[in-house]
């Protein structure tokens, strides 16, 4: 039953394919798009941030809920990456990553804590640490503004270089997106999360450690949106306190787009790593094929709503080719 | 309790087993000895505590006083992981499983075969439950996901998780119910082979065919209590029917003679795939029309078809004359359709509303004033009905999940019966509701009918159809197999129809 | 039983009298918070206990009260609406862009309500015909309603309108310092929370809440009722952003970015649940302004916005773990085995 397998892995090399059409059509209109050194570069590397946000999103979401504040935890670990370099001279590069990732995943815990054991809705939750995160932000920053002087060079560098042509940061974001990949499919507790998604009450009957499970998700997507500030503030240089603003929206609208059901239960991290990079890459192609990048936002909306219609579409005759299979059987 | 078997200690036994929730006593003496290598049918009515009892054995719920014993040590769990753990396998009607993963994972889900770092092993996992489905006998595909699986399938799986599991007791709650006839013979043969391998089975069911083709023992309950248990080579349906009922069977219904007038209700050729095929008959004012059959036949999806919350392809309705719309629901009620539904709890009530709201809600539209509507007008328009059916609650806004389930059930029926309905369709109209208030809805359906009100009436308890009906329609599978008139009708004429698909008038 | 003649059965109308019904609800505990909140602040901030103070809280909360109306409804039925903000912005943009073509404003007003109506009628089709999650849906209208609002107006922002209308906006009832919004807001406040609390639409809102399924098999028109209400949430949102437009004089299309937060926030700080089928509007209202007393209170002591922003965070988080807490309290009592309820006796027992 090779049909049913290749079906499932039907919607990520649809959107690789739709990712490969768009680099495409913007590099014949601009070839520097991507035959050019900084063209290239730019292609793997201003995605990778949102990837990092995405699968930590994509996590989140197979188990059935969501998370909104990842956004404001990236602005928050972005400027304690600053500030760390500023207050704290010579510390460190490695131990600036770990605290923010500490941060990151300690922010995620509250988070988790809340859903787990309050047993209120992420939703909810999230709207209000979106909030609230993103307020201590800017009580923190101030008025202040992180500058890439105030940052070693080292660490800028670590924004601008490449190796084997592939930018660094890519290639930290692809080593933790192959991590999770191999984690959600080969252990044990990374299948739990799919069936936590996929029938709750059904995943307590088994005896599953739910409340344990989904803690774990919030904390692994708090962890790597405070990656992605490290990486933020390494690319850019510059962090105020609107850094990752509505950043959280594109991770669930990748992870969407990628074929992460919104009711948890199915979809992968590939997906949503191959859905930020469309997103991205559409929104930066937009004005090579003539469309002002005001539009983003509306191509963005087009992008979601159309992958949930399509799912939806995709799932109907699914649930029809199953039941008829079942019938032949 | 006479027991002819060999064994020594029963695999699992129950001893006076006592459970009530608030007000309502579930079980007051809930016996059971299920011994290795025998499959043990358990019998009751519908309200004698089976359920209660299979939830108490698989760690759902926790008994307040008795004993369980498994293999002779006293066991207390107090979750469904222990019952598993101590090697207890329920096989419920509707299985819970995973939809979006695969048949091998939701076998496996918790447990699977790890290597080195973890790793699940896709291949070991996949050969066990080729393994398994081998043993079984069937042949399922292990890689395709769970979700669009027969409900016959899906019983296979939870078995196969059982097995996988080196479940030493199954419990198949109902496990026919949604099964043809193949299947059933599928199931039979896997439930055999495990009997043989010495495990203990418990077979519940409402099928006297079955249970007499399929086990050894019986045991039967009523009304929370144990009654009797008995080698089955050793008794018959009959006796087995009078112990399940208690009573002579024709007393307990009072049935008044009703005039049967013009015809009412009239359906033609109803078509839905998969559920029922070319269903025609009529329904006259005055009269009491049961839909008679097996669980799973149909009788539900056609009366929901009817009223209009299910689709179908083909056919007409009409009622009074007009054509009864598709799929409307209020367009039906606005014809004089009412449809008392088969699930009180999540289709005929809003359990987290007060009895005033649930018993106006069909009628909010009558009780406006000038397009308002306020508590008062629906506190009185519900103490009225309320007060009619005898509803046992002490105030209109109490919460309609907190009443017993008889009460709750006047409460559906005062809603449909506020909006004044032409023909009614009661489905399963006592099921889970005590003896008393029993009798008060029979009473009450055979007043209705003397008021001219046409009745259809869907029943899966034979003494209620024999009872109450004076034409019994049996559905089988999705098709009307007999039209039995109230003096022809007997139990076996409606369960020989009800289990065969030709049947000869 | 059976054989004597009926008893006649007398019902209380409710199981409790008036005032605990009253005093123990969750809008009495907000509107008791509100009064606390105003207290201490008319003692502790300085300039707060002034009329003009009143005036900037209702020009301020005048879109979120709004919002809040169709919001509460659409939660009662167990969705949600996330485009309200961008709906605002959009109505904006085509105010300002089609007043700056020539149009008067009137017209242009009523273009912009139209416009809400089609936003709220895609999101109204998606959900109820298509059959897709109100959540993932309204994610992506959000986005591409806010992105048409910036793509139509890009960075600029239209500042030229009529004085008589900005005017209106920020005028005043005769001698007092209620604005003239606030009859507005009154009158719409009125028109919903008969809707809900008095009439058939209203009760099949929150037995769509309770059990859609029960709703349905009661004749309740599902489908038509939700999609009812995403096209009043749009319609209203629109409204709030021609207020929004004319009040500050200037349309952009970021105007009220993150507003949807606020109206969530307080239809949940007013008691409606999450999970749908509980609450009421005088709740909300009383939620919305007890959010915006305390923001201005905080704003008049020199509390910066952002602090706001990690107690209106905060407040959101505690008023739904709380009402979650109490809930969990709720089963425990009615029932003394601490059975879930999906369990318990099920139809046939």
């Amino acid at each position: 039953m090779r049909v049913v397998g290749n079906f499932f892995k039907a919607r990520e090399t649809g959107i690789l394919l739709a990712l490969v059409l768009v680099v495409v059509v913007a590099t014949v209109k601009n070839p520097s798009f991507l035959f050019s050194p900084d063209g290239f570069r730019d292609l793997l590397l201003t995605p990778s941030i949102l990837l990092l946000l995405a699968v930590g999103q994509a996590i989140v979401i197979i188990t059935r809920n969501v998370d909104l504040s990842v956004g404001s935890i990236l602005g928050l670990t972005a400027y304690l990456t600053g500030r760390l370099f500023i207050d704290v001279p010579g510390i460190p590069i490695p131990l600036v990553f770990l605290a923010s990732i500490a941060f990151g995943a300690a922010l995620g815990l509250i988070n988790g804590a809340l859903v787990a054991f309050a047993k209120v809705p992420a939703l909810v939750i999230t709207l209000g640490t979106l909030y609230a995160y993103r307020g201590i932000n800017v009580l923190w920053t101030g008025s202040d503004r992180i500058n890439s002087s105030d940052m070693p060079k080292d660490f800028l560098a670590l924004g601008t270089s490449s190796f084997l042509y592939i930018p660094l940061l890519t290639i930290i974001a692809l080593i933790v997106l192959v991590i999770a990949g191999w984690f959600l499919y080969t252990q044990r507790a990374g299948r739990e999360l799919y069936a936590i998604g996929s029938d709750p009450a059904a995943a307590n009957l088994y005896g599953l450690k739910v409340t344990q499970r989904v803690l774990v998700a919030f904390i692994v997507s708090g962890a790597l949106a405070g990656l992605a500030g490290v990486l933020y503030a390494a690319r850019y240089g510059t962090v105020n306190s609107q850094a990752g603003v509505n950043l959280e929206l594109q991770a669930v609208g990748a992870a969407v787009i990628g074929g992460v059901a919104i009711f948890g239960g199915s979809g992968t991290v590939w997906g949503a790593a191959v859905g930020a990079f469309l997103l991205v890459t559409i929104n930066r192609a937009l004005p090579i094929i003539g469309v002002q990048d005001f539009w983003q936002r509306a191509v963005v909306g087009v992008l979601i709503i159309g992958a949930i219609v399509l799912d939806r579409v995709l799932a109907l005759r699914q649930a029809r080719k199953l039941m008829e299979m079942r019938d032949d059987s | 309790m006479s027991n002819s078997t060999e064994q020594a200690a029963p695999a699992l036994e129950l001893t006076r087993i006592a459970k009530a929730f608030g007000a309502v006593i579930a079980l007051t003496n809930g016996t059971l000895a299920l011994h290795s290598g025998s499959i043990h049918a358990l019998v009751g009515e519908n309200g004698a505590g089976k359920s209660t009892l299979v939830k108490i054995i698989a760690g759902l719920y926790q008994r307040d006083s008795g004993d369980f014993t498994l293999e002779g040590t006293t066991v207390d769990f107090t979750s469904t992981a222990q019952s598993k753990a101590a090697g207890i396998a329920v096989i419920y009607q509707e299985p819970t499983l995973f939809p979006d993963l695969s048949v091998t994972e939701n076998i496996f889900m918790g447990r699977q075969p790890t290597r080195a770092l973890g790793q699940i092993d896709r291949k070991a996992m996949r050969d066990e439950a080729l393994g398994l489905f081998t043993r079984l006998g069937v042949k399922i595909d292990p890689d395709r996901p769970t979700l669009g699986l027969s409900i016959a399938d899906q019983q296979l799986i939870e078995i196969a998780k059982a097995i996988s599991l080196d479940a030493k007791v199954l419990v198949m709650d109902e496990p026919t119910a949604a099964l043809s006839g193949v299947e059933v013979e599928r199931l039979f043969a896997v439930a055999r082979s495990l009997r043989d391998e010495g495990r203990a089975l418990l077979f519940i069911s409402h099928r006297f065919d079955e249970v007499f083709a399929l086990c050894d023992t019986v045991t039967v309950m009523r009304d929370g209590a144990y009654i009797s248990t008995s080698p089955i080579s050793e008794t018959t349906v009959e006796q087995i029917v009078r112990q399940m009922v208690g009573r002579d069977v024709s007393s307990l219904f009072p049935k008044t003679e009703a005039t049967i007038g013009e015809e009412v209700l009239v359906v033609e050729g109803l078509t839905q795939p998969g559920e029922f095929h070319d269903v025609s008959f009529s329904v006259r004012s005055g009269e009491i029309v049961a839909l008679a059959g097996l669980v799973g036949a149909g009788r539900s999806e056609i009366a929901r078809a009817i009223f209009g919350v299910d689709p179908y392809k083909s056919g007409t309705v009409t009622l009074g004359g007009k054509r009864v719309p598709k799929r409307n629901p209020a367009g039906a009620m606005a014809l004089g359709l009412a449809l008392v539904p088969e699930d009180r709890r999540k289709q005929g009530l809003v359990l987290d509303s007060s009895v005033a709201r649930n018993a106006t809600l069909a009628i909010r539209n009558t009780l406006t004033k000038f397009g308002l509507i306020t508590n008062r007008a629906e506190n009185s328009a519900a103490r009225v009905w309320a007060s009619r059916l005898e509803v046992k609650t002490a105030a209109l806004d109490t919460e309609a999940g907190t009443l017993s389930g008889g009460n709750q059930q006047k409460v559906v029926l005062a809603k449909w019966l506020a909006t004044n309905p032409t023909l009614l369709i009661v489905d399963e109209p006592t099921r889970g509701i005590d003896v008393g208030t029993k009798a008060e809805v029979h009473r009450l359906l055979s007043e209705l009918a003397g008021q001219g009100l046409a009745i259809i009436m869907i029943s899966s308890e034979l003494p209620e159809v024999l009872g109450m009906a004076d034409r019994v329609l049996v559905v089988h599978e999705g098709r009307i197999t007999a039209e039995i008139e109230r003096a022809d009708a007997t139990a076996e004429s409606v369960m020989f129809a009800a289990t065969h698909a030709e049947v000869a008038s | 039983m059976t054989t004597q003649a009926p008893v006649a059965r007398t019902y209380r109308d409710y199981g409790q009298p008036l005032w605990r019904r009253l005093l123990i609800s969750r809008a009495s505990a907000v509107i008791g918070a509100l009064l606390i909140v105003i207290v201490v602040s008319s003692f502790s901030v300085k300039a707060f206990a002034k009329p003009i103070t009143m005036t900037y809280l209702f020009l301020d909360i005048a879109p979120i009260l709004l919002i809040a109306l169709p919001m509460t409804l659409i939660i009662i039925t167990g969705e949600i609406d996330l485009s309200v903000a961008s709906v605002v912005g959009l109505s904006s943009v085509t105010l300002g862009v089609l007043h700056q073509g020539g149009m008067p404003i009137e017209g242009a007003a009523v273009v912009a309500l139209i416009v809400g109506l089609l936003c709220g009628a895609l999101n109204g089709f998606l959900i109820t015909i298509v059959g897709l999650p109100s959540l993932a849906v309204t994610i992506g209208t959000l986005a591409l309603y806010r992105g048409l609002a910036v793509g139509l107006l890009g960075t600029t922002a239209v500042t030229e309108f009529t004085e008589f209308w900005t005017d209106l906006a920020k005028s005043k009832i005769g001698d007092t310092a209620i604005p003239s919004v606030v009859i507005l807001i009154v009158v719409l406040a009125i028109v919903f929370a008969i809707l809900l609390h008095f009439t058939p639409f209203g009760r099949g809102v929150y037995a769509i809440g309770l059990s859609p399924e029960a709703a349905r098999f009661s004749g309740v028109r599902v489908e038509r009722t939700k999609f009812i209400l995403f096209l009043l949430s749009g319609v209203i949102s629109a409204l709030a952003g021609i207020y929004y437009t004319l009040r500050f004089g200037s349309a952009r299309g970021d105007n009220a970015t993150g507003l949807e937060l606020s109206v969530i926030a307080a239809v949940l700080l007013g008691g409606v649940s999450i999970f749908g089928g509980r609450g009421n509007l005088p709740g909300v209202l009383a939620g919305a302004l007890l959010i915006g007393t305390l923001a201005s209170a905080l704003r008049l002591a020199n509390v910066t916005s952002d602090v706001i922003n990690v107690i209106t965070g905060t407040l959101l988080i505690a008023s739904v773990v709380g009402t979650s807490f109490l809930a969990w309290l709720r089963t425990r009592r009615a029932r003394p085995g601490g059975v879930p309820r999906e369990s318990l006796a099920s139809a046939k027992s």
